[in-house]
Order: structure tokens, then sequence, then C-alpha cells
């Protein structure tokens, strides 16, 4: 049973005459990984935000539970690129700011909270300051928090784009592993082929002019991951390899086509 | 291979040595010159240079300072002319603080309390205070009431500017990220939008008191019967001039302290200020 569920959305910025989303149709259910996979301009992070409820559709329906969804709440938790923690706090009171927001005692708070930071292997950081952190570290307690706030859904809007590349590969890890045990359904966007593969139980490919899904897959790699292989090991994998080129070269036969179309 | 390591090793030592050196010099180089500046002073006055009617001496002006703070001018203590001022500005900023901030937010927040507020505050805000002052004095009399309404005026505009600035800068994605916590408007304001507009805020607040400061001592020197612009202003009529200069160093120093005072509280409250987050 789907849990997220979006029936053909439609997106457009006030004032401008192009759509960036069109009929977007999917459904997000309780043990997915959604990876929306798409190049600049393709209205990922428009996607996202409609779905946070941070923009609203122009057309379309996108609910929650069956209940439509009306503006950001904490049941839909989002990680952002560029962490958006707040620097006056210390590590454990950002993981337990939802908490706070909602009234929750200090004691209470503090534990979960620690909790959290466990499941992201920061414990021993409770008392850094945010600007102490590196950008792996920061993204580990944007993860912690979101989750500390118990979300239905986890929406995360590229969250390693701003990483190194081996510090990349360590947080899909990571996000396998948190994604395993705490059984949370996540929507994630990136423009990296590879991490999309790598992570996703289901893939859309999203092509710009305006924002549509041209591709759907279903994959294991994530699950093969969890269930306790090498990521080393699956992404040398022939069927990995094979995924990701045809996943890059449907992106490159998209452009191709929308350069002949300008042309034309 | 080698001719990467050369520079590594080389590098590294004089780059930590160096800043260390030069700071430690440039606050050597302020501290000679106001050794020298009193050395200066004191040359000219001991020679008979210059007249102690117009210069007095180093240690008449640390006497006469003694005597001040011990028996008084014009009634009062030095310490009491110290306290009228003080208490003004800290009534005038007291005030300033509470409103200003209320205010510097609805202007950065509400479109419509942007509309009204902001072209009345750009509107007064050039206008020199003393300018003012006499409307002041006509409406409120010269008692207390109508000098920390002065200086009230004079610190309230460049703290609600600053805070707008601050609230206005807030980053959108820190916004995002609480209502995704579920937080209300209210507690956006209290745990976003004001810890992020508190640097503007503190500097809005340095700059509002350099300019309630030297509002309120101009004010003393044209209406007040107390203060360290009174004394100052009193003495000069009577060319008691080592009153005079033991005045302006007075005021000076209390401007100092409230400058570095204030800077210190900067630090402190918003350490991450600067940080590269």
């Amino acid at each position: 049973m789907a849990l997220l569920q979006l029936e053909r959305i439609s997106a457009q910025y006030p004032g401008s005459p192009e759509p960036v989303l069109a009929d977007i149709s999917l459904s997000l259910g309780p043990q997915q990984l959604l990876v929306a996979l798409g190049p600049s301009g393709s209205g990922k992070t428009s996607l996202l935000n409609l779905i946070a409820g941070f923009v609203e559709p122009s057309a379309g329906r996108i609910a929650l539970d069956g209940v439509p969804v009306k503006g950001p709440s904490a049941e839909r938790g989002v990680v952002f690129q560029d962490d958006a923690l707040l620097p006056w706090q210390d590590v454990l009171a950002n993981v337990g700011f939802g908490l706070e927001l909602a009234g929750v005692p200090r004691d209470k708070r503090e534990t979960r909270a620690k909790e959290m930071l466990a499941l992201v292997d920061l414990t021993g950081f409770e008392n850094r300051r945010i600007w102490q952190l590196s950008g792996g570290q920061k993204q580990r307690v944007g993860l912690a928090r979101a989750l500390a706030a118990d979300p239905r859904v986890l929406l995360m809007d590229e969250p390693f784009g701003a990483l190194d590349a081996f510090t990349r590969e360590q947080m899909q890890e990571l996000l396998l592993q948190v994604w395993r045990r705490t059984a949370k359904p996540v929507f994630l966007i990136t423009h990296d082929i590879e991490e999309a593969v790598f992570l996703a139980t289901d893939l859309i490919l999203l092509a710009p002019n305006p924002g549509q899904i041209v591709e759907r897959l279903s994959l294991d790699f994530g699950q093969r991951y969890a269930a306790g292989e090498s990521a080393r090991a699956i992404k040398s994998d022939p069927r990995f390899i094979e995924t990701r080129e045809h996943v890059l070269a449907k992106v490159f036969s998209q452009r191709s086509a929308a350069q002949r179309q300008e042309r034309a | 291979m080698s001719s990467y390591e050369i520079p590594a090793v080389t590098v590294k030592p004089s780059s930590t040595v160096i800043p260390v050196r030069r700071s430690l010099s440039t606050r050597w180089i302020s501290v000679l010159t106001l050794v020298a500046l009193v050395i200066l002073w004191w040359a000219v006055t001991a020679t008979g240079m210059i007249e102690p009617l117009f210069l007095p001496p180093p240690s008449a002006v640390l006497q006469k300072g003694w005597l001040l703070a011990t028996s008084g001018y014009m009634d009062s203590t030095l310490w009491q002319h110290l306290g009228a001022s003080l208490s003004r500005i800290g009534l005038g900023l007291g005030f300033a603080v509470l409103t200003a901030v209320p205010v510097g937010i609805a202007i950065g927040h509400n479109r419509i309390a942007r509309g009204i507020l902001d072209p009345l505050i750009e509107f007064y805000r050039p206008i020199p205070p003393l300018a003012y002052l006499p409307l002041i004095v006509i409406w409120c009399g010269i008692g207390e009431l109508s000098k920390v309404l002065l200086i009230y005026l004079a610190i309230f505009a460049p703290i609600a500017i600053a805070t707008a600035t601050g609230v206005r800068t807030v980053d959108p994605a820190k916004l995002r990220a609480a209502q995704s916590l579920g937080a209300t408007r209210a507690q956006l304001i209290r745990h976003v939008i004001l810890p992020s507009a508190l640097p503007d805020i503190l500097t809005g607040v340095r700059i509002g008191l350099g300019v309630g400061w030297s509002t309120l001592v101009a004010a003393e020197l044209i209406a007040a019967t107390s203060g360290l612009g009174f004394m100052v202003q009193s003495a000069a009529q009577f060319l008691v001039t080592d009153v005079v200069v033991l005045g302006i160093l007075v005021i000076a120093l209390i401007a100092f302290a409230m400058e570095m005072g204030l800077r210190a509280l900067q630090r402190k409250l918003v350490p991450w200020h600067g940080q590269a987050h």
C-alpha cells in the first residue's frame, strides 16, 4: 500500500509560462527508497519542494496516508543539501530541535537525540558546535535531526551533492544502514547516476522542458548492500554497470532529442 | 616529488610566525603613540610653550580629576555628572532595544509593516537629532524626559534598520528546515529569525550607542543642569580649562569602553558569526 501518492502533478513558477513539472504520478510505499534522478532543470528539486509542502502544485493531488498535503509539516522530514543546521545550538540541541518545537521535555528529547546520533555514528559529538563539524558530519546531524522528529517519510534534497567523493560513498552506505534499521520510506533526489542506481529500490528518471518521468526502474543493489554484500562488490558487478550505462544512455538520448527539438 | 616537499616544509613555519609577530607590533605601535602624545602634551605645557589657560599640564588635569571625584564641581561630583549621563543613555538604550527589535522584525518579516514603518524611519533617520531637539523641548520641557526621548530616537533607527536587514537575510533553508520540523510562525521568529538576526541587531546597538552618546553629550551642552556635557560647557564659560579637558577625556573613555564592551558581548553571544558553516 502506498503511503505517499502523487497524482498527475504539474507545477509552474509564478509569472513563467513554461511548466517546471508536467503530469507527474508516483507513489512511495513502506519499504521503498525512491530516487529521482535528473539533470539540472529537470524539476527534481521542485518535485521535492512540492512533496515537502514548501510550494503548491498548479494541478494534481499529493496525499500522505490519503490526506492531502498542505504546507510543510513534521510528517515529512527533510534533509537539505547545505545542512540548514542552527549554528547557535550545539549538535544535541540541533538533533532535538523538532522535539523542542513539539514541546517534548528536555530529558526526553535529549535521550531521543542521543539515540539518533548513535544511529548516524556520531556518538561523542553531542556538545560540538556546528561550525566545528566537517561536511559529512553536518549531513549526519541533518539526517539525525530529521529522523528524531519521527516523520512518516524522509525527503532528501541532494544530501551528498556538496561532499567529496570519498565522504559521499561513506554517506551512501550510512544512509542504507539507517534506512534498513528505521524502515522509513525515503524519497531522495540526486544528479549522480551511480548514487541513484546504488541506493534506489525504485528509480525515476526525469527529463527537462518540462520536467517529466521518462523511465522507471525497480532495482535491488541497495537491498543487497543492506543484506551484507560489500559496496565495492556491488558497484563492480556487471549487472550494476549495465544498469548504470542504461540509465546514462537514456539521459543522453533525452538530451540530444531535446537539442534536436530546439534546433528544429 | 622533492619539488613538492621543499615548499611545504619551508612555507609552514614562516606562515605561522609572521601573523603573531605582526599583531603584537600593531598593538605596541598604538600604545607607543599614546605614550608619545602624553609626553608631547607634558613637554609643551612644562616648557611654557602653551599657557595653562589654553592647555593645562597632565598633572593639573589629574589633580583636578581627583578633586572633582571627591568634592565636585557645580554642586555635583564627577560621579554624579557621569551617573546622570549614563542613566540617560541607559534608559534610552533600554527602551530602544525593547521597541526597535520588534519593529525591525515586523519590517523585515511583514510586507504591510514594512510599507508603513520603513518610510517613517527613513524620513527621520537622516535628520541630526539636535535639529529636532528644540521641538522635543517645546513638547516635553527641559526635564529628563526630553533628553531620554532624544537619545531613544537617535538609537532607535539604527537598531530597527539593522534588525530588519538581519531578518531579511535569514537563510531560507533554515526557515524551511524549521517548518518541516513543525515550527509555527511564532516558533520561527523565536528559534530561527531572532537568533539569525542577532549579529545584525548587536551591530545596530553598537552603531546606535555611538550615535546616542555623541547626541547626548551635545544635548547636555545645550540644555541640561547635570551630566558630562553640562560639566564641560559650564566649565568652559568660566575658562576652567582643566575641567574641560578632563570632561572630554572622560567622555572619550566612556565611548571607548562601550565599544569594547559591545565587541566582547558580540563575541560571547554570537560566536558562530564569521565562522564558515
